[in-house]
């Protein structure tokens, strides 16, 4: 198993190379340069020139490419001018804010989910399932940003139990209850979507494996009916469901962007939409590499996890 | 007289574990080299279990694979390319599973015509008549032409999939398990088809089953494929009878014959050894009650043993 | 296509959304000829109009200008804009799928690894990465969304190339001359594109919510021009204050991705087969049962059926698959039930347990008596203490049959411990002792594998050993050795004639094979088209078969060692069980055949232990 894990954990390094290089030929995509942005449209061509100098901009591209790699490795991802401090710095600490968010999201989406695909797919065509399908349908249709604006007029405006926005109170806030409040909506809102599409698919996968022999067999066995479904139905639809469930943590993250704009979350979603709209170039780079990086180690685990559950995988 | 299909030395092996570049982690041997001839006119059965290679090798008979090494003549000719394309006006393949070798959202008609069409190019009417006669040789109504393949039985799938090999106008036909999907009922008449086409059109036939009473019946001679080999050859009325290696009596012995009484038969409760990693010397010698120290370690060679029949065996069953 | 358009139309959900959908397309189709007014002109004086105001139907927004106009150009360029990316991932992704599923090898490496690393970002950060570097549009909104699905449509099309270019006729093509990309384009691509058209309908609606939610950022459409996105971001600043702003554009997203979703969902199911034979509904814990009468008990045997009836329903249609079965196995006894596929000989020994599926089975009538008490219609708990306990069953297939993720040897314990209050390691040392006495070498280190670590014989051996956990009375085999070698074949049955022996058990034996039934089974009943047509000892029965059917069944059997022969065949085909001709089933293809036999019900006579269902057997005194 450790082998397997380190194998993995290699295996991701082309994979982790690779993104640095879409992103950095994405951003090669952008017309004009980043002093002009840096310094106004009111610039001299020499101030520009020598801007783009310091900042190594005069160098070929497969140099810049290295420079950026290694000084990356380093844990150098440069200078946001914008913020005037370390891109670093600046992606940790919004990082930190999106995981709260995005984490508490993703375990509310994935056991509801799973639980409600497994109860509709034992109660096919029962009330419950009908009821489980139209809730379903409702999530995966509605957009996140105006169900959580529609979430903020009942309960903020309307109904005054939570927090318009943000994530600690202004004033005599901060402590764990305080960041509780404020979390509620916002992860609710974006569970809605991501627990519709799980419900489905864990239905779908239940409803497939049910129709296996090897489930016949455990009812010849003589195996209750409870735990048919609960132990040789659900854990043999599992090995559907989790891969899905790393797809689907992309999701809950690429979401998060929308919640935090609409509820004021100083998340790292929020911090690469400005940047992009200040074409603060090096920020969005970095941030997007090092949520990227995340994710591509939170799929590793998600895979070792798959091969802890089936024994067919070879590890 | 020229043989219709000669084999040299053919073998195929697969690479395991191959990654993007660079070598592969392990070698299976899925065919170890064979040769052997078919003379025109004839029909050689190939039997053997599940995993011993038969498949395999008669899908480097049409091109569909290449082989590893070794070479395939085909009515006196060499065919050094594998474009299947070339072997396919030659020698035509029926397929196991009828469903599944007839393409679901085709006609009959556009199924039957593709090797009319693209092997020999005839035109429409030219196309129009031959599809008649061979829709007549197969015993099919020609109002099937604008059906769907859903819409047929097995048995007569299986008659559209020897249409198709038939308009491709080869000589040789490679027939790959092509009752074992069917009904006994339905088998026979298949198997009665595939006679009286190879009597009208003298044909010849490389009939590949598991099944070694299908075998006996529609075979001149047999040979046994086990763990991608040759272990022997003979005439169909005498191989299974006086089997000479120890495998094909294990086989002979295992079928289950009305009046025979059950009893467990001779081989040990063991089965076929791990293709990754192959014993040295006889690949039967685990399951051979005579093997000895010269069958573990020295692979034996095809040798004849009576007049038509050879086996590769060290220690050959007389009697 | 009438078929595919008939089943949509049944679905009355997708028939909704597809309403839904048609009449805001022709609403937004038509929004130029529409009398609205002009989207774009402000008025700053007539500010956050309420709906329903003079002359602005839905308010205004912000800068006065009218919602309604507004929303429907918004839902124009919405609709578009989220057409046209699913339309060019799903042509991008699906050639990339296809060029790699079908060639494989390295081109399919190289593709994939590509796609994965595409799919290595969660799609935000991509696409936010791509409106960065191209500046934020409309345009580059698409561009950033279609991009983002194209590796979707590529793994999920791949897959499906996959499992069609190893088909059998793929292979048949290339040996009938074609080229690869003849072969991509006439073999391919037909039987690709259901599913490509099933993934688009499920995506398009993502694509519209993606699109909008790039618009909501302010990263797509630009002002003065909006879509339905962007105006929910325009809205945004005045939530609490004109909540009309954002709940307009809003509702109009969910109704349009509802009914898409919805007709999505429709279109799935009319396009994929397993759906329409209704194979993905969930199978019952017991088989359902509808019978008017419950036969009275008759017999001694240990397991009696009683004109047993069971049906599949299947859409309008009934198929009697196992139509007025009687039968009795006594203990220490081997019965054999012979017939070829579709005879109903599986169907029957399924539903002595309440095993068949349902939906579609149904057990309509008759009964099966387990020591006198009746077994179809008891109470669930009643079933499940008997199966695997008294009455167990061993089934063909034993990669299928056993549960890919359990050990053997918990898959033994499991059964025993159902029925027994016993420890987890007792349990264990018995399945060990049961792999063992199935003559599995190495049972202790045999009991950790997993089934796929198995040989096909060896899996057979657990197969047995679990039928035989808890010492059952009956044991009933569903053709378990269809799937082996003869080799293999050989040492699994003398191993269960032993057993039977040994343990004194009841068999019922479910083949296709004469030649087994001839060395197993001490009787054997012969069944055709779901009914019992002949039925007598094994040796009396295959030396002088009475029914017609059985006499040339045995006939088209080729036996070993009988040499090279022309076979003896029955001409057409079993009817099918749906439309079962009146009288006797083997009557179109018997060469015995009066006018009689087709006049009505033939019943199943004879004295002891042989009967015959014919009125010209083929030996007189049978």
């Amino acid at each position: 198993m450790g082998a397997y894990i380190l194998r993995r954990l290699i295996s991701a390094i082309p994979v982790l190379l690779g993104i640095t290089v879409i992103v950095f030929a994405i951003m090669e995509m952008i017309p004009g340069d980043p002093a002009t942005a840096i310094l106004g449209s009111y610039a001299t061509p020499e101030n520009v020139e020598k801007l783009n100098r310091e900042l190594g901009l005069d160098k070929p591209a497969v140099q810049r490419y290295f420079i950026w790699l290694g000084n990356m490795l380093t844990g150098d991802f440069g200078q946001s001018y914008a913020l005037n401090r370390p891109v670093l710095d600046e992606v940790l600490e919004r990082f930190g804010a999106t995981l709260i968010l995005a984490g508490v999201a993703f375990v509310l989406c994935s056991g509801l989910g799973v639980l409600a695909g497994v109860v509709s797919a034992a109660r096919q065509y029962g009330p419950a399932d009908r009821a489980i399908t139209f809730v379903v349908l409702l999530g995966i249709s509605i957009p996140s940003f105006f169900l959580g604006m529609m979430m903020i007029l009942l309960f903020a405006v309307k109904l005054r139990w939570l927090p318009v926005s943000g994530m600690y109170a202004i004033y005599g806030g901060g402590d764990l209850q305080d960041l509780l409040r404020h979390l509620v909506m916002p992860a609710s809102a974006l569970a809605v979507v991501a627990t519709g599409v799980i419900a489905r698919l864990s239905r779908g996968a239940m409803l497939e494996v049910l129709r296996q022999d090897f489930i016949r067999t455990a009812r010849a066995k003589g195996v209750p009916e409870r735990r048919v479904i609960q132990g040789h139905a659900l854990r043999a639809a599992m090995v559907g469901i989790i891969p899905v469930l790393g797809i689907q943590a992309g999701f809950v993250l690429s979401g998060a962007v929308y919640i935090e704009m609409v509820f004021q979350w100083p998340g790292v979603g929020r911090m690469l939409v400005d940047a992009i709209l200040k074409r603060d170039i090096l920020l969005v780079q970095g941030g997007v590499v090092f949520v990227a990086a995340c994710y591509v180690l939170f799929n590793i685990v998600v895979d070792v996890a798959q091969s802890l559950l089936d024994p067919r995988i070879k590890t | 007289m020229t043989d219709a299909l000669k084999l040299t030395e053919l073998s195929k092996s697969f690479p395991v574990g191959k990654p993007l570049f660079g070598k592969p982690k392990a070698i299976v041997r899925a065919v170890r080299p064979v040769s052997l001839r078919v003379e025109t006119g004839e029909t050689l059965g190939i039997v053997g279990e599940s995993g011993c290679g038969k498949s395999t090798l008669a899908r480097m008979l049409v091109g569909l694979l290449p082989a590893s090494t070794g070479s395939i003549e085909i009515e006196g000719e060499a065919q050094d390319t594998t474009d299947p394309a070339a072997f396919g006006r030659r020698i035509q393949y029926v397929f196991q599973d009828p469903i599944s070798s007839l393409n679901p959202r085709k006609t009959i008609r556009q199924i039957i015509e593709a090797p009319l069409k693209l092997l020999h190019g005839m035109g429409r009417a030219e196309r129009d008549t031959r599809l008649r006669e061979i829709l007549a040789a197969v015993n099919l109504r020609e109002d099937f032409l604008t059906r769907y393949p859903h819409e047929f039985s097995g048995g007569q799938a299986q008659r559209i999939g020897i249409a198709r090999a038939l308009a491709a106008n080869a000589r040789i036909l490679i027939l790959d398990e092509p009752v074992s999907a069917l009904d006994v009922s339905v088998q026979a008449q298949v198997l009665n088809l595939l006679a009286d086409l190879k009597a009208e059109l003298g044909l010849t036939y490389l009939f590949i089953s598991h099944d070694l009473a299908v075998v006996e019946a529609v075979s001149d001679r047999v040979a046994v494929l086990y763990f991608g080999a040759v272990v022997e050859i003979g005439r169909a009325g005498d191989i299974f009878r006086q089997p000479r290696h120890p495998y094909t009596r294990l086989l002979a012995d295992s079928a289950p014959v009305v009046g025979r009484p059950l009893r467990p038969p001779e081989g040990r409760e063991t089965e076929l050894p791990d293709p990754l990693n192959p014993p040295p010397g006889c690949s039967f010698a685990a399951r051979c009650p005579y093997a000895t120290d010269l069958c573990r370690t020295t692979e034996p060679p095809l040798t004849p043993m009576g007049e038509t029949q050879l086996a590769a065996c060290h220690h050959p069953i007389t009697r | 296509m009438r078929l595919f358009a008939g089943l949509l139309a049944r679905n009355r959900l997708a028939l909704v959304g597809a309403v839904v959908l048609a009449a805001v397309a022709v609403l937004a189709l038509l929004v130029p000829v529409l009398p609205v007014r002009a989207p774009n002109v402000t008025d700053t004086a007539a500010r956050y109009l309420r709906p329903l105001s003079e002359g602005h139907l839905l308010g205004t927004d912000h800068l006065g200008r009218d919602l309604l106009s507004r929303l429907l150009w918004g839902t124009r360029l919405s609709l578009a804009v989220g057409f046209a990316a699913a339309v060019i991932a799903a042509v991008i992704g699906a050639a990339l799928g296809i060029v790699a599923g079908y060639f494989g090898g390295r081109t399919d490496n190289l593709i994939m690894r590509g796609v994965d690393m595409l799919m290595a970002f969660p799609y935000i950060l991509l696409a936010l990465a791509i409106v960065a570097a191209l500046g934020p549009g409309l345009l580059n909104a698409l561009i950033a969304v279609a991009a983002v699905n194209v590796p979707f449509f590529a793994r999920n099309i791949r897959g499906i190339t996959v499992g069609i270019a190893n088909r059998e006729f793929v292979d048949a093509a290339r040996l009938a001359g074609m080229g690869h990309w003849r072969i991509i384009w006439s073999e391919i691509l037909p039987n690709v594109v259901p599913v490509i058209v099933i993934a688009m309908s499920t995506t398009i609606g993502w694509m519209i919510l993606e699109t909008a939610g790039l618009s909501f950022l302010g990263l797509g459409s630009q002002p003065p021009q909006a879509d339905l996105g962007s105006m929910l971001g325009e809205a945004r600043a005045a939530l609490i204050t004109a909540p009309h702003t954002s709940v307009v554009p809003g509702v109009m997203i969910l109704i349009i991705v509802m009914s898409i979703n919805l007709l999505g969902d429709g279109v799935r199911d009319a396009l994929d087969p397993r759906l329409r034979s209704g194979a993905l509904s969930r199978p019952m814990a017991a088989t359902r049962v509808a019978r008017d009468t419950v036969p009275e008990p008759q017999g001694d045997g240990i397991l009696t059926l009683q004109a047993l009836e069971t049906q599949f329903h299947v859409g309008g249609r009934v198929y009697r698959a196992v139509n007025k079965v009687s039968l009795s196995v006594h203990p220490g006894e081997c019965l054999g039930i012979i017939g070829e596929s579709g005879s109903g000989k599986s169907v029957t020994a399924l539903s002595v347990m309440g095993l068949v599926a349902s939906p579609p089975g149904v057990i309509t009538g008759g009964a099966a008596r387990y020591r006198g008490d009746d077994l179809i219609g008891a109470p669930y708990e009643t079933l499940r203490s008997l199966r695997g306990d008294r009455i167990a069953y061993i089934f063909q297939d034993p990669l299928a049959t056993l549960h890919p993720l359990y050990r053997v040897g918990d898959q033994l314990a499991e059964a025993i411990r159902v029925h027994h209050p016993l420890g987890r390691a007792e349990a264990w040392a018995r399945a060990v002792a049961l792999l063992h006495s199935v003559r599995i070498p190495n049972p202790e280190s045999r009991a950790k594998a997993y089934p796929h670590e198995m040989s096909g014989g060896m899996r057979q051996r657990v197969g047995i050993a679990m039928a035989l956990a808890n010492d059952p009375d009956v044991i009933i085999a569903d053709e378990p050795t269809t799937a082996l070698d003869v080799t293999v074949q050989a040492q699994i049955l003398s191993l269960l004639d032993e057993l039977r022996r040994a343990r004194g058990l009841a068999i019922i034996f479910i083949t296709h094979d004469f030649g087994v039934v001839a060395q197993l089974c001490d009787r054997v009943a012969v069944m055709y088209a779901g009914r019992i047509v002949e039925e007598g000892p094994t040796g009396v029965l295959l030396e002088s078969p009475a029914h017609p059917y059985t006499r040339r069944l045995i006939d088209c059997v080729p036996e070993l060692g009988a040499g090279r022969r022309r076979l003896a065949a029955i001409p057409g085909l079993p009817p099918a069980v749906d439309q079962l001709p009146p009288g006797c089933a083997f009557a179109p293809r018997c060469g015995r055949k009066q006018p009689a036999c087709e006049a009505g019900e033939i019943g199943l006579e004879g004295s002891g232990a042989r009967r015959v269902r014919c009125l010209y057997p083929e030996v007189e005194e049978p």
